[in-house]
């Protein structure tokens, strides 16, 4: 079947999709989105985690079909052009990566929670986070990167409540941090 | 297609590279360089390859945790349209078995499988569920053996044999002193740890490429290059120089990739068909796709003086090593030789034995025999605090090994063994106030917040029944390679200018799993050559061997290599400059971009003397050498470093349904030197996460040889609303034989905090606990 929905912005088309494909495999195999990530296929670890017009969702629980014309965001459209989000930044300040296998879904899941609630508490911040599973972290920095994130964006937002539907997305006055070197040049596959 | 391609192999993975200033040196907290990647998304992970014409492999595993394969039936896949390749044990052209210290593991099993879970035979397809229904339709006729599931049991006269040469795969026997040595008291009991997995979120997987020269490219996640690379070649029938790897983004390791997974399989369906294979294990397929932490019984008797000095400890351990050797003999050995405890214990009488049963594989796992032995010595010196009416932190102070103790193998401890210090600081630590409404609240009043409470927001209870509780505990771990193993690292330093600016460049085969060593790699160039901008090259094998990312070594021996070869650089420009300013290169230094001598000042900049000529240079680094442990008394200098680590766990219990909150967890450790404080504060996290796991929750279950867990929904891994805060208290007591007086810190942090949960679970309920994970029912009394 053919899968047609909106990814990051721009319109995406899935040709020869067989109906049992989750969205998190189209994602990855089809439309060459491999950030979000597969560590459990059964909605356990949060690895995969995307926006499904607006609402995060475990990617590998959703049919690739149940995604016609829908609109989906996935880690690589959280940063804003080539600037990284504040909670992209404040991963990277605060420890909270590791292994970063786990990194995706937390960015998205941690988006989605700032959105929300804008100064969230350590409690509010450890039930919004109880569906991403990490194994090398113990959370700690995790905690913190939220923390971090939530305040970077408090001391740079108009005040919240500025009106529903895609509140505004801060210009980070944190940079992105140095350049990631250079690509796969003379390997195959780019 | 929209969007950009797929990654492709090895992409983006660790070919990284950071300019800094000089606080990015060995000691600074310098962030990741492969952050960005990692928070984008675009960070390459081993499941993450892609090429326009590849296949997907899939393998087909016995269901049965013993039995004799009769005939193999391919026709039913054969049959799929999108099939490329089936592959049976007679279809490995190489050698047939593999292993890290016994190649005794059937690439493709042939006659008997031994384990559930155990490859049969692997197929390859045009898409991965094609490959799965391939696999499913490969018909195996078995005749169904009883399956050996008892670890002891498999050692007694007239076992069932699961290998021809019988089911002791080790034992490692220790004495010193006098085991029958007098003494006022004496605590005796049973111990039990479940099998615990890594559970490492990045799933095994890769990605085989067949070259034009008849050998493949294998891009993988994995703990140790050249350990595969040997393997590999050895079961493809191939010279090693033709199996070439390159490390792909590693999601997690912690001991679970140290032995083969899919690595020949793909290379096999590779060579066969052609054409790239990729290989992606599902989270079921994972729970078979690796070895596991050794279950073990344990079975200890301390014995000490009226007023708590310790006169004996006696033990006999029994570790699970499952169907196939992997690195039981290394865990038997550790469980032996640090079987006692970080404590000066004058007669020691320990026998630990690694077996073969029909359970799943067990190897290497975080800490592996430490862990075990820990959970037992440590429950044990609360008994036997209970038994003399002594404070148990007093008890292990009064006990404590300290620099220049004797380990019962007859190795004198040559560094900083801060044991006591360590206690003091955890137990001196204040401590967190109870929760309103709970027996033991001890702070203000009123209504609990259900979130800080055993049960959280399932609403279980609103403090009745909950008792608080303190433990304690502190463990020992040797760092490296040990028993004469020649454990050593290699890497290749390239000073160059780029663009007009001098620039180094740091080739390893050294595994970066999350851990954080290419950052330390970078560190360690910056520091040693006043560089700021550093890259550090995907790890490969076309560089020498780095050794394994795992007992704690890595930034020892490959920090060691990275070190000396930057030496090794700096030695060869002070060189030209010597012979270009007519200068000796004693009298020369390099800092801050400059040459200088003693005598005349700066002489030259960097970039000027490597206008001409780049300098690389490679170099091998080795620790000092250990030895192998006498067979009879076990004495030796076995192990080249120790690491230490002491927790103080506070926890909430409700007794009544037997669910535990843990309210803190205070960490001490020793790391000789803070390499990266930052990285250094996430390993201690996170091994002390993976410590909370086995005491309270992780454990597959096995029964007559079947796994009955294996998915993220039942084989359950701290969430973040399971860990507490963590408080840490480093230090930074260098090991003179160490580089940068280091200490390695991955594994003591697991160690210690299991039975220092499970004391504190004790002191609340004063239930006897003698086996890991605890179960509700432990705690209930039911």
């Amino acid at each position: 079947m053919r899968v047609s929905c909106t990814v990051n912005g721009a319109p995406a088309v899935a040709d020869d999709v067989w109906e049992g494909e989750s969205l998190l495999f189209v994602l990855r195999e089809r439309l060459g989105l491999p950030g979000s990530k597969n560590a459990c296929e059964q909605g356990e670890c949060g690895s995969c985690t995307v926006y499904l017009d607006g609402v995060v969702v475990c990617a590998c629980l959703v049919a690739a079909g149940q995604a016609q014309g829908r609109d989906v965001r996935t880690v690589e459209g959280i940063a804003d052009g080539g600037a990284l989000g504040a909670v992209q930044q404040a991963f990277i300040d605060a420890g909270a990566v590791q292994c970063g296998f786990c990194t995706p879904g937390l960015i998205v899941t941690t988006d989605d929670l700032l959105r929300r609630v804008p100064r969230p508490a350590d409690p509010e911040i450890r039930e919004a986070l109880a569906g991403n599973l990490c194994r090398c972290t113990g959370y700690e920095k995790i905690l913190d990167a939220v923390r971090l994130a939530a305040a970077r964006r408090a001391s740079e937002d108009p005040p919240p409540g500025a009106g529903p539907g895609g509140p505004g997305r801060p210009d980070d006055a944190v940079g992105p941090g140095e350049p990631a070197g250079p690509g796969a040049a003379g390997r195959p596959g780019r | 297609m929209s969007g950009r391609g797929p990654a492709g192999p090895g992409s983006a993975t660790a070919t990284v590279t950071a300019t800094g200033r000089e606080d990015k040196g060995v000691g600074a907290s310098v962030p990741r360089p492969d952050g960005t990647l990692k928070v984008t998304g675009e960070f390459a992970f081993s499941s993450d390859l892609w090429l326009a014409d590849m296949l997907w492999g899939a393998t087909l595993r016995s269901p049965h945790p013993r039995a004799r394969i009769r005939a193999v039936g391919l026709a039913g896949a054969l049959r799929l349209p999108g099939l490329a390749a089936v592959l049976t044990h007679d279809d490995v052209p190489g050698r047939k078995t593999f292993g890290l210290e016994a190649a005794d593991q059937p690439v493709l099993a042939g006659g008997e499988v031994r384990y559930q879970g155990e490859p049969v035979a692997v197929v390859a397809a045009d898409h991965p569920e094609t490959a799965r229904r391939a696999a499913a339709a490969i018909a195996v006729d078995y005749e169904v053996l009883a399956p050996v599931t008892d670890a002891e049991a498999a050692l007694r006269p007239g076992a069932a044999l699961v290998h021809p040469g019988g089911n002791l795969v080790r034992h490692v026997r220790i004495r010193s002193g006098d085991p029958h040595a007098p003494a006022a008291v004496v605590v005796s009991g049973r111990y039990e740890v479940g099998m615990q997995d890594q559970a490492f979120l990045g799933p095994e997987s890769g990605l085989a490429v067949p070259a034009e020269d008849g050998g493949v490219d294998l891009y993988v996640a994995t703990q140790w290059l050249h350990v595969d690379q040997d393997q590999i070649a050895a079961s493809l029938g191939l010279p090693a120089g033709k199996v070439r790897l390159v490390l792909a983004g590693v999601g997690g390791a912690f001991g679970a990739r140290e032995d083969l997974s899919m690595q020949i399989h793909a290379c096999l369906l590779a060579l066969q068909t052609g054409r790239p294979v990729k290989m992606v294990y599902s989270r079921e397929e994972s729970f078979f796709g690796h070895v596991h932490r050794h279950p073990a019984t344990l079975y200890y008797e301390h014995a000490a003086t009226a007023d708590g000095m310790l006169v004996s400890v006696t033990a006999r351990t029994y570790l699970d090593g499952g169907a196939y050797t992997s690195s039981s003999p290394a865990v038997v050995a550790n469980a032996a030789t640090l079987g006692a405890g970080p404590y000066q214990v004058p007669n020691v009488s320990v026998d630990a034995y690694g077996v073969f049963t029909n359970n799943p594989p067990c190897g290497a796992m975080r800490g592996f025999g430490a862990v075990q032995a820990c959970f037992a010595y440590e429950s044990q010196m609360d008994e036997l605090a209970r038994r003399l009416g002594m404070d148990p932190v007093q008890l292990r102070i009064r006990n404590a090994m300290t620099e220049g103790s004797v380990m019962p193998t007859g190795q004198v401890v040559d560094s900083a063994a801060p044991v006591a210090e360590l206690l003091r600081r955890v137990s001196g630590a204040p401590l967190p106030q109870g929760v309103p409404g709970t027996a033991c609240a001890g702070g203000p009043g009123g209504e609990p917040d259900l979130r800080d409470l055993p049960g959280g927001v399932s609403n279980t209870t609103h403090g009745e029944g909950v008792v608080r509780g303190v433990g304690y505990a502190v463990g020992i771990k040797n760092v490296g390679f040990s028993e004469g193993f020649d454990d050593y690292s290699t890497a290749r330093i390239r000073l160059e200018l780029v663009a007009g600016e001098p620039a180094v460049t740091v080739h390893t085969a050294a595994a970066e799993v999350g851990q954080g060593l290419v950052t330390v790699q970078a560190q360690i160039a910056r520091t040693e050559l006043g560089v700021d901008r550093v890259t550090v090259r995907p790890a490969d094998t076309a560089v020498g061997s780095a050794g394994s990312s795992s007992a704690s070594r890595q930034t020892y021996v490959t920090g060691g290599a990275v070190r000396a070869a930057c030496a090794a650089v700096r030695d060869a420009l002070l060189g030209r400059a010597a012979l270009r300013y007519g200068v000796p290169a004693a009298d020369l230094t390099l800092a801050d971009g400059k040459i200088a001598s003693r005598d005349a000042g700066v002489l030259a900049d960097l970039a000027e003397l490597l206008a001409d000529e780049a300098i690389e240079q490679t170099v091998t680094w080795r620790h000092r050498p250990t030895q192998p442990i006498d067979p009879e008394t076990g004495q030796g200098n076995a192990h080249v470093q120790y690491a230490f680590a002491a927790h103080r766990a506070v926890v909430d219990v409700d007794t009544e349904l037997g669910l535990v909150k843990v309210v803190e967890l205070t960490t001490a450790q020793d790391v000789g030197k803070a390499m990266n404080p930052l990285a250094l504060a996430g390993q201690i996290h996170g091994g002390t996460a993976q410590g909370l796991g086995l005491a309270l929750m992780e454990e597959i279950q096995v029964t007559g040889g079947v796994v009955r867990n294996p998915s993220f929904t039942d084989y359950l891994i701290p969430t973040i609303l399971d860990m507490p805060p963590m408080n840490l208290h480093i230090l930074e007591l260098a090991d003179p034989h160490a580089p940068y007086g280091l200490r390695g810190v991955g594994e003591p942090p697991t160690i210690s905090a299991t039975p220092a949960i499970v004391a504190a679970v004790r002191a609340a309920t004063g239930r006897p606990l003698r086996r890991v994970p605890i179960r509700p029912d432990d705690i209930a009394g039911l």
